[in-house]
């Protein structure tokens, strides 16, 4: 019996969506760690009951949930007491501390802050949390000042892979509206060694070495509210998405602009084609279609809804130019709300299923692609994140 | 015993009800309180106070007795009747946002 699990992370708790193979029954658990904000919750794709989310507050921090049932019970990853022959040790529960040491980290860098002065790196709060392909301890926390942790223990400890926020192009790194955050994280299944990293507002990078050197890949990128527009780094890149069958062609929303790379990033150029408007947040790819598409246009600079109150899905069926809207099943009038960077997935059933959350509460699903839509719930809490996992 | 009353999010953090009671050796001062909580519910550590910097997290205060004692030293003593366990010290979340 196959079915579903959409993990929805809201600003005031998270939710678990189970559907049957149709995707036509639900049940809705949640919400989960009620009155915090959820940025991101995702399985793991070697084994389907461990999740991770990452609940925060602007009270009390950053923590990090686990679950090995499936989201039916949750802990915090070094919560628990454990006394070692030399008593009990201190927790580093949640901690995420960025690597100064002179082994393995630069000295703490420093970034550009809003009125243009040298800024330190400070700690906020896990923005995406990307599991590995084949190990369900280890996992990559993607975080605000943007750098990138790994745990290879369940998420009781991470460190920083100091590389990239060192690697040298950090002080052109700036925030963006929502903060200086990675929210990117993508790990290549043909090849181990290969990441990719986005981040707001720096652009994209990669790694070939399993995430220890990285660099720069925003060749063709061009940002007309930058001093220099072709810049190397300093581009708001809002999401990428990669298919899992060809992972060097990537696919990526900027804050302007829906870009295409064929060369793992060393290259984009602009797929935006007729899009009613071409900046937005999410992308994503069908999931047995490399070159089929999504996007959801958004009304900038200064709205952030959906253009004429009408909430349009856009599917490239040529991966980018030629864009279709997919409206069956959504609001077509008086609609204002946003689609942000991680609120949308697709499962690998047959037809592919579609997933997205707005900030109005509601998440939708497409049972067929994207051609129809109804709505699994309306009136959740601002959808910050949706990610789904095929049960099989 | 020491007394410790947590906002309701760190008491469900902590999986705890009502009041914490903690064992704290040596001087009875705001820091070792801090030290004996997040040893007991090592998931509270960052919560309260920053990881690395153990400065106060912005939006929380400390009470007990009546009084503020938010500014206060980490290491003055907090007062005598907290340290009996006559009166609860108190972590507080500000009232602020939506």
């Amino acid at each position: 019996m196959s079915g579903v699990r959409v993990l929805v992370g809201t600003r005031k708790g998270a939710f678990i969506l189970t559907g049957d193979g149709k995707r036509k029954q639900w049940d809705v658990s949640g919400p989960h760690f009620a009155g915090w904000e959820i940025y991101h919750m995702k399985g793991s794709p070697a084994d389907a009951n461990r999740l991770y989310a990452s609940q925060s507050s602007g009270w009390f921090g950053q923590i990090i949930q686990r679950s090995c049932d499936g989201g039916k019970t949750w802990e915090t990853p070094g919560g628990v007491l454990e006394k070692t022959p030399e008593g009990f040790p201190k927790g580093e529960s949640n901690k995420f501390a960025y690597d100064a040491s002179p082994e393995t980290g630069k000295p703490l860098t420093t970034h550009q802050w809003y009125d243009g002065t040298q800024h330190p790196w400070e700690f906020k709060r896990v923005w995406h949390l990307e599991p590995s392909l084949s190990d369900p301890d280890t996992a990559y926390a993607g975080v605000e000042d943007a750098g990138l942790f790994r745990t290879s223990d369940g998420g009781k400890t991470w460190q920083e892979l100091a590389g990239l926020r060192g690697h040298g192009t950090g002080p052109k790194w700036q925030p963006g509206a929502g903060g200086m955050c990675l929210h990117t994280v993508l790990l290549d299944p043909s090849n181990p060694r290969r990441m990719y990293v986005a981040i707001s507002a720096a652009g994209a990078f990669r790694s070939d070495d399993g995430g220890t050197t990285w660099k720069p890949i925003n060749r063709g990128l061009r940002s007309q509210y930058i001093p220099d527009p072709n810049a190397e780094v300093g581009h708001c890149v809002h999401r990428i998405a990669l298919h899992r069958s060809r992972p060097a062609v990537l696919f990526m929303q900027k804050h302007w602009d829906v870009m295409r790379s064929d060369d793992a990033g060393d290259s984009w150029r602009e797929v935006s084609g007729n899009l009613p408007t071409d900046f937005g947040f999410v992308i994503d790819v069908h999931a047995h279609e490399p070159e089929t598409i999504y996007v959801v246009p958004i009304k900038s600079d200064s709205e952030h809804y959906v253009p004429d109150g009408k909430l349009r899905m856009y599917r490239s069926r040529s991966g980018g130019t030629e864009w279709e809207p997919l409206t069956k099943g959504l609001p077509q009038r008086d609609c204002y709300v946003n689609v942000l960077r991680d609120a949308m997935a697709v499962d690998t059933l047959e037809p592919c299923g579609v997933y997205f959350g707005t900030t109005g509460g509601q998440v939708y699903a497409s049972a067929d692609a994207g051609d129809s839509w109804a709505p699994i719930v309306r009136d959740l809490p601002a959808v910050l994140s949706v990610e789904v996992q095929t049960l099989r | 015993m020491i007394r410790v009353v947590l906002p309701p999010h760190l008491r469900t953090l902590a999986q705890v009800k009502g009041e914490v009671q903690l064992e704290v050796p040596g001087r009875v001062t705001r820091g070792a309180v801090l030290d004996a909580l997040e040893a007991r519910y090592p998931m509270l550590r960052g919560t309260i106070r920053d990881h690395v910097t153990e400065r106060r997290r912005p939006f929380l205060r400390f009470f007990a007795c009546e009084r503020d004692l938010t500014h206060d030293p980490p290491d003055a003593p907090l007062p005598e009747a907290v340290a009996s366990g006559a009166e609860p010290f108190l972590v507080i979340g500000a009232i602020a946002g939506g």
